[in-house]
Parts: C-alpha cells; structure tokens; sequence
C-alpha cells in the first residue's frame, strides 16, 4: 500500500498541484512583484520600489477600512460563534424535527454573497424607509446591516460544525459528570465546552478570515457608501486597484499588506484555541 | 484497494478536467459573437498562407475587431451593429459593454489580456492621460478626416490624434411641458409660458410654487430625486458641477486650470438646494435612490423637472409622458448674463485604438470606424438606432436621430443662446468626483456641512491635480 502511494504519488498530486501553482502560486508572486511597480495595466509595470508602500498609510480611507474591519471581524466573531453554539446545543437534544430546523438553519449559507447582500439591502431599507432613512444613509447603519446579514448566513454553518462536535462527545464522560453531582452549567463548563474545542477552533478561523476577507456582501449591502465610510479592507483594496488613475501599484501594497495580516492573525488564532484543546 | 485507486484516479481526472474546463471559459466568457467570430479566426488561419502576404500590405484580411463600449443604453444596438458587419465582410467583430460605472475598472482589466479591445473609450483630457501609451495615432484614418471639426478630436502636443468624438450630446433640465402647463392654469402661476424661465430666480420661483401645489397637480413633487446611487451620482458631480466650473473658466478666459477657485459655489449651493428641497422625496433617502428612480419619477409624471440630458430618451420614451411634451431647459445657477445660457452641449465619449494591438487588428479596426461612419447601415445605426448626433461630416440631414430632446437642443442653438461647454472632463480626476459626490450626499442629508462641499470642490482639486500630474 506504502510503495502504491509512492509509485501514483505524482498522479495524484500533479492536478491539483497545477491548479494551484497556476491559481494561486503564481498570481501571489507576480502580485508582490506588481506592489513595487507602477502600472497601468499589469503588463506595461515599470518598477518604482517601496513608493507605493509608503502611499499606503497615508490614505485616510485604508486606515479606516483597516479599524471599521477589525470592529466588524470582532462584533461578528462572538455574536456568530455564540448564536451558532447555542443553536448547536438546542438542536442536540431529543425535540421533534431537529433535522427539519437544521436544514433550515444551514439553507442561507447555500446562497451566494452578492445575492444576499442584495435580498437584505431591500429588507433592511424598507424597514429604514419608516424612518426616512436608508442603509447608505450613515455608516453605522451598514455596519449593523452587515453583522446582521453575516449572522444569517453563517450561524447555520457553523451550527453544523458545532453539532458534529457535541454529537461526538462521549456519553460515559457526561453521565459520569452526573453521577458526580455536575449540574447543566458545570457539564457545560467542564466538559462540553473542552470536548468541542477543536470545532471551536475551525469555527473561530473560518468567521476570523471570513470577516476580514469580506467583500461580496460588503460590495452588494452598501459598497462603501456614504463617502467609504463602510467599506471595509477587501472593497477598499479593488477600488484603490480599478477607482484611481495611478494608485493601481498601491492598492496591490495594501493588498500584500492584507494578506500578512490575515496570516498572522489566524495563525495566531490557530496557535491559541489550539492549545486550549484536549486530548479524548 | 483497486475501487480505491480507482474512485481517487476518477478524482483526479475529474478535478484537472474542472481546472482546464475553467480556464477554457474564462476566455470565452464576454465575447458576444464567440461561435462565429471562432470559426471566421480558425478559417483565416487555415488559409494563412495564403493570406500573409495579403495581410502584409494592410488589407488586414484577418484581423479582428473588439470593441469595449462605454455606453450601456445602447449596448443592443452595438452589438447588432457588430453583426451586421460581419455578415458583409466576414471580419469578427466582438462587442462588449461594461456595466455602467465600471467602464475604467473593465477597460483597465480587458487591456491587460492578450485578446484586448482594439477598440475603446476615454472621456476627454483626463482619461486620456492614463491612457495614451495605449492610442494609436488616428491622423491618417479615414475616421478623423470625416470629423467636421478639430473641437471634437483630442490632440496632443506632439500633433497625434489620440482619440475621436463619436456622439455630441447635450444635458439640461428636462421637463413634462403638460405639467408644466397644468401649473401655469392654476391660480396665481407664476410664469404664463415656459419661456419666461430664463434665470434662476424664475426657476426657483417655479419650481417653489409648483411644490407647494404639489397636491393640486397631482404630482410628488417639482424635481425628480437627486440620487447619490452610483447610478445616478454622475449627475450632480460631474454635470451639475460642471456649471460653477463653466462661469469660472469663463471669468478667468481658461479653459482648465491646476487650482480652482470656487468663485461659483454658492450659486452651485443655491441650485443643489432646489434639487433637494422641491423634491419628490426627503433628502435622507437621497443615498439610497437609483438613477431610475429618478427616470421613473419623470416617466411616470410624478415630477416636472429632471435634470439628464439627450442620452435619456430611451429610458423615458412610451411612458406616461408623450414625446410631444418632453422640453428642456438650461440649468440656472444664477451667473452673470444667464438669460443667454443655453443647454450644455459637449462630448466625453472618445474613440481610441489600442496601438498595443496587432497590425491586422488595427486595420481590421480602422476598417470598421470608417464603415460606421460612412456606410448607410453604420451612419442609420448611429443616427436613428442609438439616437445620436455625431460630429462626423458624413452623416447629412437624412441622419438626424429622432429623439424630441436633440430637437429640443437643436431649438436652443437656433435661438442664439450660448451653450455651455463640457468643462468637466478637465476635473482632475475620478476620485476628486467622488469625494465631491460624497460631500454633496452627506450636506443633503444632513450629515454633512456645505463647507466639506467647498473643500471637496477646492482644495481637493489641487491635490489631485498634483497627483495625477506628478
């Protein structure tokens, strides 16, 4: 079996290898290439150095997209991991038609971004529309709009996750928390919470990187308005790159800058629930 | 095992078979006229050899022409268009129109292919700037001899014709004439006629008066919805302020400037003003209104006045307004001498070829604009399909286009006003629009103060001429 997988390894792994040299590999090096360039197209790029590194910070409206991101990637983190677990929790007991509300839970996650940011941009401004006001009319407004929009879509996915983790709790380790005296919250507490912490894991870097690398709902609900003030990293990079003359070298710097960031903070995400985790 | 391997080679195949298949429909993906223009390719090459030493001298026997359109209203009929000359000569013809509002960010993406546009636009100075490594200098083509006049192609320093106006239009504020004649019967009218409008204390008078009889005439109210929709936005910060930007050139006899002063702003303010205090709706819901909405506030008769200009003909034509009752009227800020304004008359869709593209193509491209222009079917496309005036000298009296606002705009030439040029595609740049379009939105709605309007218009103007000149 060994020597068999040794002998195909190349025919597995060249597909998918290929695809992601091409996808991937390349467009990343070619990119951090580009960030020190100046162009207009990305064949005709001269190169400039660190210009465009430097041009970065000084536009207003990335250091705001840089702390209205990380404000949502908070807010939206706990509020999707605590509801999700909740309704993990509730749809583990034994009630009539768990399985119908669990496909209900996860249906929205079937739908893609730009769709929903759409659907919820008419619900959440005719809602508005009885005050006079709309989605665009103050970022605040987009910021909700937008955790709202995320809630939906993602809790029932990470329901899912959490789920599989409860359901795999075994049921000795909890009955014999009871016949030690636990109550709910001490099991909870104890022994629920420490046995899923690898789902927690998973679900805390998929909404981490999820939030930090939103676009499509961002684009679709308010698409920066008004004046960028919601616009969020991943929108704020494309418009740099395609809305200014000129400025296409420094939206790829912040584009590079984006992906350290999101890799040092989920690794360090990573590191961390990691080491909460048990040994079963 | 031997299931195994076989349900994981299945895999594999499956997943490079994904990966090609998605390379193989990226490149098609756009093309408009892809089965005919791939056999018309693949039959050239066939007979390559043939063809080469043809092809050598120009006659671009297998060259191919994209081109990238600016202008959504018409995308159809560009395509028909395409089509039409493929079927008289063979020669691929690919039409693609970007979204509207994305044509920079679609152009900036398509020229970086190797099947790029042979064909496309910029808007005048500035957006030319960004692209003239890309155009081919047109002196020698067939197209720029039909112009009837240097105003209407761009020039640089050097003598080469970078770019060529294919459609002249004009914007000022449309209104329902059938309204407005409702409101002059009704009691205490201020005006009689439509003529007696000719400043912008008349127009605000109007337009206040017709407000407060909103409910007697039936109406929402006397201006459309100022919208700040991407879809709408275009309006107000590139073609409302163009008006403050004309009386200052003007004043300064310039016609661009690295710094602007502002002289006008205030009666830029008083006419903003209007437009969202007579409005059919509360300027906190300005952010979210689309530009048909306003189209159809117009169509619907639910407004008198709708500032846009000819190209909106097709978005309010067989509604509930009649063609007979479509006027149009300057836009008045209140400038010196303005009982002479006329409508706002200028061009900012230019024709570019890609010199980056191959000898064949451009050929093939030149070919096709010379056609457009001078063929019957090109210059009925243009003139009676796509509603536009051109300043080609080719297109006659017969090639007018049948649309009451070009009448209408044809009327204010005739009687001596003086137009207002398109001073706009000398603002500096995309991003000093936006910023004044987002200062706009934020003082209608109340979040804002009109000075960011005047800092957004002033010292933001010198920024980023700095930075687009630099």
């Amino acid at each position: 079996m060994d020597k068999a997988i040794k002998r195909y390894f190349p025919v597995f792994v060249l597909p998918t290898l290929a695809a992601f040299t091409m996808g991937f590999i390349a467009p990343f090096l070619v990119g951090v290439y580009l960030s020190f360039c100046k162009f207009t197209t990305i064949n005709d790029a001269k190169f400039v150095g660190v210009v465009n590194y430097t041009k970065v910070f000084t536009d207003a409206t990335f250091v705001h997209a840089l702390w209205y991101t990380a404000l949502f990637t908070i807010v939206s983190v706990v509020l999707i991991n605590f509801f999700a677990f909740v309704a993990a929790m509730l749809l583990t007991r034994k009630i009539k038609g768990t399985n119908l509300f669990r496909t209900v839970f996860f249906m929205p996650n079937l739908i893609g971004g730009i769709i929903l940011g759409y659907v919820w941009n008419l619900l959440l401004n005719g809602i508005l529309l009885q005050f006079n006001k709309t989605l665009t009319y103050s970022s605040v407004y987009g910021f909700w709009g937008l955790v709202i929009l995320m809630c939906w879509q993602q809790i029932g996915y990470m329901m899912i996750i959490y789920i599989a983790g409860i359901q795999n709790i075994p049921g000795d380790l909890v009955e014999a928390a009871k016949i030690d005296g636990a109550n709910s919250w001490d099991i909870l507490k104890n022994v629920t919470i420490p046995m899923v912490m690898p789902s927690i894991t998973i679900c805390t870097f998929l909404t981490l990187t999820n939030g930090f690398k939103l676009y499509d709902q961002n684009l679709a609900l308010t698409n920066g308005e008004p004046s960028n003030m919601s616009e969020m990293l991943a929108l704020n990079i494309t418009n740099t790159f395609y809305g200014r003359a000129g400025w296409e070298g420094v939206g790829q710097a912040k584009a590079v800058i984006f992906f350290i960031l999101v890799a040092v903070i989920a690794l360090a995400q990573n590191r961390f629930t990691r080491s909460k985790e048990v040994q079963q | 095992m031997k299931k195994r391997q076989l349900a994981a080679l299945s895999l594999a195949v499956i997943m490079a078979a994904g990966a090609l298949a998605g390379c193989g429909g990226g490149q098609d993906a756009g093309t408009t006229a892809a089965p005919e223009s791939e056999e018309t390719t693949a039959g050239a090459e066939g007979e390559s050899g043939e063809t080469a030493a043809q092809a050598e001298e120009g006659t671009a026997g297998d060259g191919a022409v994209y081109y990238l359109n600016f202008k959504p209203e018409q995308a159809d009929q560009w395509k028909a268009l395409g089509e039409a000359y493929t079927t008289e000569t063979g020669v691929p013809v690919t039409v693609v129109t970007a979204a509207s509002g994305t044509y920079e960010q679609t152009l900036k993406s398509e020229m970086a292919k190797s099947e790029a546009p042979t064909l496309f636009q910029v808007n005048g100075p500035v957006g030319l700037a960004s692209w003239k490594d890309y155009c081919y200098d047109l002196k020698d083509s067939a197209v720029y001899k039909d112009l009837s006049s240097d105003d209407f192609a761009l020039i640089d320093e050097s003598g080469a014709v970078k770019g060529i106006a294919y459609v002249i239009e004009t914007y000022g504020i449309i209104y329902n004439k059938a309204l407005l004649n409702d409101y002059m019967e009704t009691e205490g009218a201020v005006i009689a006629s439509a003529d007696e409008i000719n400043s912008f204390d008349k127009l605000k008078a109007v337009a206040d008066d017709i407000q407060a009889k909103k409910d007697e005439l039936g109406i929402d109210g006397a201006f459309t919805s100022a919208g700040f929709d991407a879809s709408s936005d275009w309006r107000f910060k590139t073609h409302l302020a163009n008006l403050p930007l004309y009386y200052e050139y003007k004043a300064e006899n310039i016609s661009s400037t690295e710094a602007v002063k502002g002289t006008y702003l205030d009666n830029f303010k008083q006419i903003f003003d209007l437009y969202i205090t007579d409005s059919v709706c509360e300027p906190t819901l300005l952010s979210g209104k689309t530009g048909s909405d306003a189209a159809a506030e117009f169509a619907l008769g639910e407004a008198v006045f709708y500032q846009n200009g000819t190209w909106a003909y097709g978005d309010i034509q067989d509604n509930d307004v009649a063609d007979e009752d479509l006027g149009m009227l300057p836009i008045f800020i209140g400038g010196e001498g303005e009982e002479n304004q006329g409508l706002c008359t200028g061009s900012e869709n230019y024709w570019c070829v890609n010199s980056k593209a191959s000898e064949a193509d451009i050929q093939a491209t030149l070919n096709f604009l010379q056609w457009v222009v001078e063929s019957d079917t090109g210059r009925k496309a243009l003139a009676e399909d796509m509603g536009f005036v051109t300043p080609f000298s080719t297109f006659t009296e017969e090639y007018l286009p049948a649309n009451p606002l070009v009448a209408a705009a044809d009327e204010y030439v005739k009687n001596g006003t003086t137009s207002v040029s398109w001073n706009f595609t000398t603002m500096p740049s995309e991003e000093w629009k936006n910023q004044l379009g987002s200062a706009m939105l934020e003082y209608a709605q109340g979040t804002g103060d009109w000075d960011a309007v005047v800092k957004a218009f002033v010292d933001n103007w010198a920024v980023e001429y700095q930075a687009a000149n630099n």
